[in-house]
């Protein structure tokens, strides 16, 4: 055969696949550089934060005051847990329950049609900007709230926590639905298969057998869905207020984490004052927790993965 | 036991002494949470039809000084139509009768034309690069459970490393790109990159071996097998990954509040070192307003961000309809973030 | 880093055996796969690997074309020769082999591609300079497939039927103009009409390539092949493990009638497999 016919490939191609490799890892290093880079802009600002604000980690952390205005300024974290965890536990309640039933329902019950109808819906409801979610519990939950509440005489303010959790609550839905969606359908068939064959009606495979084989994974799910309840901004920046304070009362406004860092950022302190560092103390913390929710969460996924593959 | 108590449930515990099957309470328990587990999934579409029809009807009854009472549907709708008009023409201003969104809707199709030029590339290289080029190993392992981790990452923290690294440069002046698109972009794109990768890895896996096989048997480099056939086949997952990256991006307003979007500014940007807002940050900025007829602007506002996002939604979702099978525990680590 | 040029014009004085392995080894992580595998594939001829499952063969033939290089943890000790070049030696351009040494696998696996496009894309990317249609239709005629196709060159490869796809594949292999072509099992995936289309094409393609094939087949092995090499699991006194080892190497006439090793003539004769 007519060997003339081909051109050599030379050393061209040897250059190309190693130039492309070489532009592939750089742009797998960009993400172990991201994570680098959140590291050390937090680590060192927080860093520069103690040593202007003249205080200590232990006291950032257990004080309950946060007046950054006031003279001499005071930097306490705590008021700013409170409001997030009010707000974080409040969704929780609300979209944990509704989002295992959905992912039962999808998982379990659902046929190819309304599956085709429920899905979608769920998933153009998690691609909804926070920002319009705020805007709803401004609009429509808050002014909800009170005309119902004050008929039995509970004074709703304009910015709550309640509002805050419930818009924030909905947010998260989508999001453990799917997850626990996933885990569900990961449960060997032969399972269920076994239930049904002892005479077990299908509730009775779905909430005895079923969820009890997910549950780790369904764990998973519910602490990333609190994770992400934690980091959420612009729903509790427009519902819940700006006030830093410690109260029981829910329809009373909160300040969180997220929405502190937003208060200082949009005020006017100037770059490298106390105040104006303190939000990368606060962004540490949230970041850390949010850190440690995920790992954890990642972690119970592995072990319920090796379990059933 | 006879072929009639099968027939008949309720009698199984008078026909055998050892059990009580209780079949009544079991009978009514099964259809209950069957509609209890369904009515909590139809909540999704109620909610998200109140939230559309929430934003709808806002902007079809008007609140605030110039709101109008007792007129037809028809010039409702007509007056919808203006106002929508209106607010795509318009700049910021102080009434809210002639506010607009103009300079935001530019700006954000700036961050959209930055965010897709620099993470697309760089997600899809990555996941590349994770599946293609890097074995089971230590390093894979540590680059996968980082981007995992970064997946959860809040937004709000993305916003502040982009307002260090990006806009203030560290500290160094020469590095400083102020509070410019480029920052912004930059920093949307970090955000995103993770669900982009993520998505890129699960269209690759999907792909079958016996395709890179074919490929590279008759003498094809790795690269040349990706660019021809792996990339083409995995092509509607990427990009169905890709849009919903994209879509998140510019939906999002609490890091870019930080990377210095403007609360109100008048110029439309002109390039990528202008100063700029984006839709979302105008709208949250018109919603804290305390005058009545902003909302009504904010309402305007997000029916043009929902018909932009819920157009690449739609779009996403209909490709993978087309192409997809059901997805794998694998999707399980799609992890979402808060904004 | 400068590879040798793989193509035969270079090989030397012309000698018969076209690939030759010496004491080779094969590891999968800590398990041994192969062990101390010597066999010669003659020039021109088909060569058939049979034996039990899980001996090893289609290891062995994947080490041929270093297709195994894409299993990660996999170690080869021991040499390969292709005419006078050691495939292992580590400046051998891996693509350049596979170019010379192409492929079929089990399962007909066409690219999503019009049936032109297949067989186009391997000449493309070695730079072929030539009359592509020209190319595409001398291949699928020697494939025996451009009657069936020739009016649908522009449909997927994926519509045609089983052993259409693996002829493709075959001819799709052709148009890189290789001088070996490695089978592994070929027709396992294929109807009985199919299998006898692929193996009177395989005896056709004899006169300019040579074959070596992988089969579970022993019929398969006797109609088609010239040589037969049977591998067999034996217990490697070390470590107590079964490797995979070459029990007889031969003319497959001699082979199937007259074995030298008793486990061949066990395996031949249906007592172990």
């Amino acid at each position: 055969m007519g060997r003339v016919q081909w051109k050599s490939p030379g050393r061209f191609l040897h250059w190309q696949e190693r130039l492309v490799h070489m532009i592939l890892a750089i742009f797998a290093v960009i993400t172990i550089l991201t994570t680098i880079g959140i590291l050390v802009v937090l680590g060192t600002e927080t860093y520069q934060f103690f040593i202007k604000a003249e205080t200590t980690p232990f006291e950032f952390l257990t004080s309950r005051k946060l007046e950054p205005e006031a003279d001499p300024p005071k930097f306490g974290i705590v008021p700013l847990i409170w409001g997030t965890m009010v707000v974080t536990f409040g969704s929780c309640v609300i979209a944990l329950p509704i989002g295992l039933a959905s992912a039962i329902y999808l998982s379990e019950y659902a046929g190819s049609l309304t599956r085709s109808i429920l899905k979608p819906a769920l998933e153009i409801l998690a691609g909804v900007p926070t920002i319009v979610y705020g805007y709803l519990a401004l609009m429509l939950v808050t002014p909800a709230l009170r005309y119902t509440l004050e008929l039995v005489g509970i004074k709703v303010d304009t910015y709550n926590a309640a509002s805050a959790a419930i818009v924030v609550g909905i947010m998260i839905i989508p999001m453990v639905s799917s997850l626990s969606e996933d885990v569900l359908r990961a449960v060997p068939q032969g399972l269920r298969e076994a239930a049904y064959g002892l005479g077990a009606t299908k509730f009775e495979v779905c909430t005895q057998v079923v969820v009890p084989a997910g549950l780790s994974g369904i764990m998973a799910s519910f602490i990333l869905a609190f994770s992400r309840a934690i980091g959420e901004t612009m729903a509790v920046v427009l519902a819940a207020g700006q006030l830093p304070q410690i109260s029981g009362n829910i329809f009373t406004s909160v300040q969180t984490m997220t929405a502190y860092i937003v208060s200082v950022t949009s005020g006017d302190a100037p770059f490298g004052t106390a105040e104006h560092l303190s939000l990368y103390a606060v962004g540490s913390v949230l970041f850390l927790i949010t850190l440690c929710l995920n790992l954890f969460s990642g972690w119970i996924l592995r072990h319920y993965r090796e379990e059933y593959s | 036991m006879s072929v009639k108590s099968l027939n008949k449930p309720a009698n199984w515990s008078s026909a055998d002494p050892h059990f009580r099957p209780n079949r009544r309470r079991r009978a009514i328990m099964d259809p209950l949470f069957r509609w209890v587990c369904f009515f909590a999934t139809f909540l999704g579409v109620v909610f998200l039809g109140t939230v559309l029809g929430a934003v709808f009807l806002r902007v079809l009854y008007p609140a605030g000084a110039g709101a109008k009472s007792g007129i037809p549907l028809g010039e409702r709708f007509s007056d919808a139509c203006a106002l929508l008009r209106r607010l795509v023409v318009n700049k910021p201003g102080i009434e809210a009768s002639e506010v607009g969104y103009r300079v935001g809707l530019v700006g954000s199709a700036w961050l959209l034309l930055f965010v897709i030029l620099i993470a697309v590339p760089v997600g899809v290289g990555a996941a590349l690069y994770l599946e293609e080029y890097t074995g089971k190993s230590r390093w894979k392992t540590l680059v996968q459970t980082n981007i995992a981790n970064l997946a959860g990452v809040p937004s709000i923290v993305y916003g502040l490393l982009g307002l260090t690294l990006f806009q203030r440069g560290l500290g160094f002046k020469s590095l400083a790109l102020g509070p410019c698109v480029l920052a912004g972009s930059l920093t949307l794109s970090l955000l995103i990159l993770p669900v982009i990768v993520i998505a890129t890895q699960e269209a690759l896996r999907a792909v079958p071996q016996s395709l890179r096989l074919a490929a590279l048997a008759l003498g094809a480099t790795r690269w040349q097998m990706i660019r021809d056939h792996l990339l083409p086949t995995a092509a509607p997952g990427i990009l169905t990954g890709t849009i919903l990256g994209v879509s998140r991006a510019i939906g999002e307003t609490a890091p870019l509040l930080m990377v210095g979007a403007a609360a109100s500014l008048l110029k439309v940007t002109r390039g990528p070192l202008d100063r700029y807002t984006a839709l979302p940050v105008e709208i949250f900025y018109n919603a804290k307003e305390p005058d009545e007829s902003f909302s009504t602007v904010a309402a305007g506002g997000i029916l043009l961000l929902l018909c932009l996002l819920l157009t690449m939604n739609f779009f996403a979702i209909w490709i993978r309809q087309r192409t997809s099978k059901r997805p794998g525990l694998a999707g399980s680590m799609r992890t979402k973030r808060g904004g | 880093m400068a590879s040798p040029d793989l193509s035969p014009a270079n090989s030397g004085p012309h000698s018969n055996t076209v690939l030759r392995t010496e004491s080779l080894s094969v590891f999968y992580g800590d398990s041994q796969a192969l062990s101390d595998i010597t066999i010669a594939i003659p020039q021109n001829q088909i060569t058939a690997l049979i034996g039990p499952s899980g001996c090893g063969k289609s290891t062995l033939l994947r080490c041929f074309n270093r297709m195994n290089d894409l299993i990660a943890g996999l170690r080869i000790e021991g040499q390969i020769w292709f005419h006078e070049h050691d495939l292992m030696d580590s400046a051998v351009d891996v693509v350049a082999v596979r170019r010379r040494i192409g492929m079929v696998f089990q399962k007909p696996n066409p690219f999503p591609k019009s049936i032109y496009n297949n067989i186009a894309w391997g000449a493309k990317i070695n730079g072929f300079l030539g009359d592509m249609d020209e190319l595409v239709e001398r291949c699928l005629r020697r494939a025996a497939l451009w009657d069936e196709v020739k009016d649908k060159l522009d449909k997927s490869g994926e519509q045609l039927s089983g052993g259409q796809q693996q002829r493709l594949c075959i001819a799709r292999t052709l148009a890189v103009e290789p001088e070996v072509i490695l089978m592994d099992e070929p027709c396992s995936a294929l109807d009985p009409i199919s299998t006898a289309a692929v193996e009177d094409l395989m005896e056709d393609l004899k006169a300019d390539y040579t074959i070596v094939i992988v089969t579970h087949n022993m019929q398969q092995a006797r109609r088609v092949s010239d040589m037969t090499a049977c591998l067999m699991l034996d217990a490697n006194v070390s470590q107590g493990r079964r490797v995979g080892v070459v029990a007889e190497f031969s003319p497959t006439d001699k082979l199937f009638t007259n074995p030298t090793d008793p486990r061949t003539e066990a395996y031949i004769t249906g007592r172990i497999g």
